[in-house]
């Protein structure tokens, strides 16, 4: 029960991006179009549930014994740069066509704040359940990578749509797509209470 | 003196980190909820761009080419730490309400990008006059977000009141969903300003070149 918890946590209730506000430079910078938005979103769900089972393992492995939790950031940071790049090079050699896919999207996620977020959030307990053992952050993770990507692929196809309207031009571009999204917000604020 | 003009007014104008170029964009929604937040906030990375700007410069000759991008990450958490560790311990309240987003500012891509972009090409004290700006830039969106939001939802501005109980209190703007619409809405007018005071002087230009060329047929 409470795995299932977690995941309707992450994924609706706290969408780690219309309500925790976190990786919203990919949100908005890579929603143009419904298939680059898919895209992204896998690679970060990837990304995101194997960077949440590392770095709960390091912290807890590591870090607490040598009592240098005050590394933290640096730590996880480090871990998630060399992550990307493991898991680039991977791909690349056993599975080119998901290499086409994701690719071009792996090296941005470094300096998507929703990764070093949730890995952070993980250790520092900001997460609304508890999160006390590993299975319990790998899923966190992977439900809040998920989260990332019901949002961006919603956006994208209202942006799809927005792109034919007649805007005026200082709302053109950013602060456009910065009022649908509040309106999502909106929607999704609808949630807030379903977990208690 | 016009260089470092040059770069104030290209950190807090012509490239304002939020409303040009629309780079981190996480805490500039998140922790606005508050003037003082916004001021924190934008210190905080002023301080962060300051300092891995002038870092990154002073090595930019050493760090090889390949490895660049994980020695500034490396360069930029360690400032971020700093300023971590000082705030838990001076201004415990703010470290509170910022939260996470304090150690998130190792992934601000402003940080990042001022690095890879000017730091990492240009001298040290260039480099940090243009943190400075930069900073400054965000600082100063930060803090309008923040006027806006506190206004808004709550009357208040740094915490005294300013609007009385004749204005209603729209508590959305303290919501996500509020700053979503506060950012787009301030973008807008941003732009809105900057497009008409662009076009004045584009117009401007061109009637000084056409006067010149009357006055050069004319001799």
């Amino acid at each position: 029960m409470e795995y299932i918890l977690i995941i309707i946590g992450a994924v609706l209730v706290n969408n780690f991006v219309l309500v925790k506000f976190l990786g919203i430079c990919p949100f908005l910078g890579v929603s143009k179009s419904t298939e680059n938005s898919l895209g992204m979103g896998f690679a970060v769900i990837f990304v995101m549930s194997l960077a949440s089972l590392i770095t709960f393992i390091i912290y807890h492995a590591v870090l607490v014994p040598l009592d240098l939790i005050y590394l933290k950031t640096i730590v996880f940071i480090l871990v998630i740069a060399s992550l990307v790049q493991i898991v680039e090079m991977a791909i690349k050699k056993f599975s080119p066509s998901l290499y086409a896919a994701l690719g071009v999207y792996l090296p941005l996620i470094t300096t998507n704040c929703a990764v070093l977020g949730v890995a952070l959030l993980n250790v520092d307990g900001g997460v609304a359940l508890p999160i006390d053992n590993v299975l319990k952050a790998f899923i966190n993770g992977a439900a809040s990578g998920v989260g990332f990507t019901v949002a961006i692929v919603l956006l994208s196809a209202i942006r799809e749509r927005l792109a034919r309207a007649d805007v005026p031009v200082c709302f053109r571009g950013f602060p456009i797509t910065l009022v649908a999204a509040s309106i999502m917000a909106m929607a999704f604020a609808a949630f807030s209470g379903m977990i208690s | 003196m016009n260089r470092i003009l040059g770069n104030l007014k290209n950190g807090l104008v012509t490239q304002n980190p939020i409303f040009r170029l629309a780079l981190g964009m996480c805490p500039t929604l998140a922790i606005t909820t508050s003037v003082m937040n916004g001021l924190g906030m934008g210190l905080a990375t002023t301080f962060v761009l300051v300092f891995s700007n002038l870092l990154i410069s002073l090595m930019r000759k050493v760090i090889p080419d390949k490895i660049r991008i994980p020695a500034f990450i490396v360069v930029i958490a360690t400032f971020v730490t700093i300023v971590e560790m000082v705030m838990n311990k001076f201004m415990f309240d703010l470290y509170e309400q910022l939260g996470v987003f304090i150690a998130l500012i190792t992934v601000n891509c402003i940080v990042f990008a001022r690095a890879e972009s000017y730091a990492s090409a240009n001298p040290v004290f260039d480099s940090a006059v243009d943190g400075f700006a930069v900073g400054l830039g965000f600082t100063v969106a930060l803090c309008l977000m923040g006027l806006v939001r506190e206004l808004l939802a709550f009357g208040t501005a740094f915490g005294f009141t300013v609007l009385g109980d004749w204005f209603p209190r729209i508590s959305i703007f303290a919501r996500p969903a509020g700053g979503f619409l506060t950012l787009g809405l301030l973008m807008a007018a941003f732009n809105a300003v900057y497009n008409k005071v662009e076009k004045a002087l584009k117009a401007r230009r061109e009637a000084h070149a056409e006067r010149q060329t009357v006055e050069a047929e004319a001799v």
